[in-house]
């Protein structure tokens, strides 16, 4: 089954994006693909390359990035939040890419199923 | 239809909405914050059991291990790990959070 | 599903304006999703009721003011928005005060409708 996914908060507040991961990860277990996933609102400061959490914690930005690149999944910032919110090519970390609101359309169309996690 | 509430329900309404909106036969996972619904004792207890008749609720045990509310189970709550929140999204043809 | 075919996408609304970003941001969702030729409807709930509530003055808070953008709504072929009967009669509001024509459902009538849909979105 094709899943897409839509985050709404940002990194280390809300759980949200962990939830959101460990629901990714565990779809891709179970065989599902994880098609896209959409960064929106806060979400989008989940791609920030500037992200330095302490030793002893998980690096979101960048378990994220690993696993997009290990299974493929489109991991795509809304450029109209982005901007807003300072995220930029320049700070933008490996393995995301900033475009339109048009991409969570699209994977809500092509996907079978979309998960929102938010607050 | 899946319904995936992640608020406590002593703190928004989120899941009173939920089940005030949920068809019969539909199902209600509840995660994060939302874990707390889940267990014994709270103003809102006798609402989720009610409403067990209707739908089918469950919550996902990592958060509430993390929470510490794992001996605090109300009865007939289902415990799912992150492979059967999977399962609940692929099992139903829709799902809705309830931010 | 294919392509070109038609979903199903109802946005549920359940967070009151200004406080948050989240109003107007899921706004400019169904916005550029009426230029996918979907079959779009907008439910708004709970605190969401207050997104409708007509004269917004947002002069004092220094923001812009979204509200008649829902009045455009009806320009991008938006004409299904449902307003949750119990949300108005709880804060005090009536059909009469939503800034935009609305169809007022009951909390079990939008739920039967969110029953019908291919993608429910949520902000």
């Amino acid at each position: 089954m094709k899943i897409g996914i839509l985050i709404n908060e940002g990194p280390y507040t809300h759980q949200a994006t962990d939830s959101a991961f460990l629901f990714a990860r565990a779809a891709i277990e179970k065989g599902h693909q994880v098609t896209r996933v959409f960064f929106y609102h806060d979400g989008v400061n989940n791609a920030t390359r500037l992200t330095e959490p302490p030793q002893d914690d998980r690096h979101i930005v960048n378990r994220w990035a690993k696993l997009g690149q290990e299974h493929g999944i489109d991991l795509v910032v809304c450029v109209a939040a982005a901007l807003r919110r300072g995220i930029k090519d320049e700070n933008l970390a490996p393995g995301f890419r900033i475009s339109g609101l048009g991409q969570l359309i699209e994977a809500g169309i092509q996907a079978d199923r979309l998960v929102t996690f938010g607050d | 239809m899946l319904h995936i509430v992640n608020k406590s329900p002593l703190d928004r309404n989120a899941l009173d909405t939920c089940l005030a909106t949920a068809q019969p036969g539909g199902a209600v996972l509840l995660i994060e914050d939302g874990v707390y619904a889940a267990t014994t004792g709270t103003t809102a207890a006798a609402r989720l059991t009610q409403a067990m008749g209707q739908v089918k609720i469950y919550a996902l045990k990592p958060d509430l291990d993390a929470r510490g509310m794992s001996d605090h189970v109300l009865q007939g709550v289902e415990l799912v790990d992150y492979g059967g929140f999977v399962d609940l999204v692929a099992e139903h043809p829709v799902c809705q959070s309830w931010l | 599903m294919s392509e070109g075919q038609i979903k199903k996408f109802m946005y549920i609304n359940r967070k009151a304006p200004h406080g948050t970003v989240y109003a107007l941001e899921s706004l400019e969702v169904v916005l550029i999703a009426a230029a996918f030729d979907q079959d779009v409807s907008l439910a708004f709930m709970d605190d969401g009721v207050y997104q409708l509530k007509k004269g917004f003055n947002t002069k004092g808070i220094e923001v812009k003011n979204f509200q008649p953008t829902y009045r455009a709504l009806d320009d991008y072929d938006i004409q299904k928005l449902y307003v949750e009967k119990e949300a108005l009669a709880a804060r005090g509001l009536t059909e009469e005060d939503m800034c935009v024509p609305v169809e007022v459902r009951t909390r079990a009538e939008i739920g039967q409708l969110m029953e019908t849909q291919d993608v429910i979105l949520s902000f």
